[in-house]
């Protein structure tokens, strides 16, 4: 099994963190991960994006210009990354500020209101929990409870206290991808 | 098994060289390779293994502290990037002259000049050709994982205290930038001032004892005869490098008809590109180099009567490949293959060049 992801957004959103948990969860169960970033002096507004690689085998290059799974937050990765999903892949994304919504028709298409059910939640800053959510919902590549042994190395443990908030918003991305047929977006 | 951990290039430097018993870490900050100094500062590695941790105030300053605490035996470690590296080149010299051992991490980027922030492989020529003035070479291991940046750590002090001189680990944005899996080898304790003494007394200013001369730190002579059997000495030991610490990797070599030739993140690349070639029934398999000085020239002749042509990928104009075309001494074509300033080629460009080159499409 390989698994070849773009995560793609705004800095701010936690795109490079949700492939850093993404990652753990694979080193939790005796995977190699990759996580490159795009680095550059951006912190946060700019566009923010990742390639993570997780697989059975030694990984080869870190960095891809073709996905089986594309995660995207916002309309310039759209515009960027649709085109970048291998024939038959996923592209997964938040329709919150998107302007022109997918048309591929050689691959699946499933959004997930991160957005909206993060602000229901209460907590914004779990959006990219429940989009990470959605995501093993529909690929489960890592056993949910690696996802939380991932969460618990990935994040500082003054903060292990938000771990069942996590917890809730994964299980909240889980209920809720919606597959979206082709043309009718 | 050590500890597992998912770690930035650059953070596996850092956390190797602690649990190396590092004594001394000197370096001035620049992307993409602060997180070294980053961590190093987070850490406080003073209270884990009383490791000095200083941010000197240019680069000129941190490696002339490296200068400094090697002279006395100490394992002394500095990293920075390509513009940084450039301002290294002078104190590089004169440690290599003072057959001093010491090891530097050029996280590369994008050049010439300030450049750019992203990866490179445009230092090679820097590295392994000179760099800083004088008849001397640099060691260099070229890390292709987060792994190797560990591992390098040690080993570059390895070689360093074995042949006396400055070992340069040469990765790129890429390495120092991407997270993966890494393996942390158990804390190795520093060295105690009795254990110095023991090991390095015939040379390290450690202070004189009756019982033998003043060891003299320096790289001046004025004297040319003397300079000369010197000079003489220091290309013995690069000799014995060449003969005794070549490293390389072979990956799908044995029916290959091309060949890659690629180190550090290139490697990586190459080595996807070669699957898709595979996958189309192109026999093309990857040579690649681990230390770049000495350069792995015999396993390349070796391979080269099997081969119809050679792409040396590199992520610069082609600086590698002339040292490839000195290894095959013409007997096959040659050809590079490269990105630069800081744009990176992605597998797919690599295996459409070679198709290009040498399928002929």
């Amino acid at each position: 099994m390989t698994e070849e992801i773009i995560i793609a957004g705004f800095g701010g959103q936690g795109v490079l963190s949700m492939g850093k948990i993404l990652a753990y969860s694979g080193i939790m169960q005796n995977q190699e991960v990759s996580w490159m970033p795009s680095y550059g002096p951006e912190m946060r507004g700019g566009t923010a994006n990742v390639t993570v690689i997780v697989s059975d085998e030694r990984i080869s290059s870190p960095i891809l210009n073709f996905y089986d799974t594309a995660i995207i937050l916002n309309q310039q990765s759209m515009d960027k990354f649709e085109k970048t999903v291998k024939p038959g892949g996923l592209l997964l994304y938040d329709p919150n500020g998107i302007n022109r919504h997918p048309e591929r028709q050689d691959i699946k298409i499933y959004k997930i209101e991160g957005a909206k059910l993060a602000a229901e939640m209460g907590n914004t800053k779990i959006f990219n929990m429940i989009v990470l959510g959605a995501f093993l919902k529909l690929k489960p590549i890592v056993k949910f409870e690696n996802v939380i042994r991932g969460l618990k190395e990935s994040i500082p443990e003054r903060y292990h206290k938000l771990i069942p908030l996590n917890e809730a918003a994964l299980k909240k991305g889980m209920d809720n991808p919606v597959e979206l047929k082709p043309g009718k977006n | 098994m050590g500890e597992l951990k998912l770690m930035k290039g650059n953070e596996a430097i850092a956390e190797a060289a602690i649990r190396e018993g590092v004594d001394a870490y000197f370096g001035y900050p620049i992307t993409p390779q602060s997180e070294v100094l980053e961590y190093l500062m987070a850490e406080q590695p003073e209270k884990r293994t009383g490791m000095v941790v200083l941010q000197a105030e240019s680069e000129l300053a941190a490696i002339n502290m490296v200068y400094g605490a090697a002279a006395v035996g100490k394992k002394v470690l500095t990293t920075s990037s390509s513009p940084g590296i450039s301002l290294y080149q002078e104190g590089i010299s004169y440690i290599a002259g003072a057959e001093l051992p010491c090891v530097i991490a050029n996280v590369v980027r994008g050049g010439p000049g300030l450049g750019t922030i992203q990866p490179s492989q445009a230092d090679y020529f820097q590295t392994v050709k000179g760099g800083g003035h004088g008849d001397y070479k640099l060691f260099t291991l070229a890390p292709s994982s987060v792994q190797e940046m560990a591992d390098f750590v040690s080993l570059g002090f390895e070689i360093a205290f074995k042949y006396r001189t400055p070992v340069m680990i040469l990765s790129d944005g890429m390495i120092g930038q991407m997270m993966e899996k890494v393996e942390l080898k158990e804390q190795k304790p520093r060295w105690t001032d009795e254990e110095i003494k023991k090991m390095h007394d015939k040379w390290a200013t450690i202070g004189k004892t009756p019982d033998r001369e003043r060891n003299i730190i320096t790289s001046l002579n004025l004297d040319s005869a003397i300079q000369e059997k010197h000079n003489h000495k220091l290309q013995a030991k690069f000799r014995k490098m060449e003969a005794e610490e070549v490293r390389y990797e072979l990956f799908n070599t044995d029916d290959a008809e091309y060949l890659m030739v690629a180190y550090g993140s290139s490697a990586r690349i190459a080595q996807k590109s070669i699957a898709l070639a595979r996958a189309k029934g192109i026999k093309v398999g990857l040579l690649r180099p681990i230390t770049l000085f000495p350069f792995p020239e015999k396993p390349l002749a070796d391979l080269t009567p099997q081969l119809k042509g050679i792409l040396s990928v590199e992520l610069s104009a082609g600086q590698m490949i002339e040292d490839v075309k000195l290894a095959v001494q013409c007997k096959v074509r040659v050809e590079h293959y490269g990105r630069f300033g800081g744009m990176i080629h992605s597998p797919e460009e690599v295996l459409t060049a070679f198709e290009q080159t040498f399928i002929g499409k």
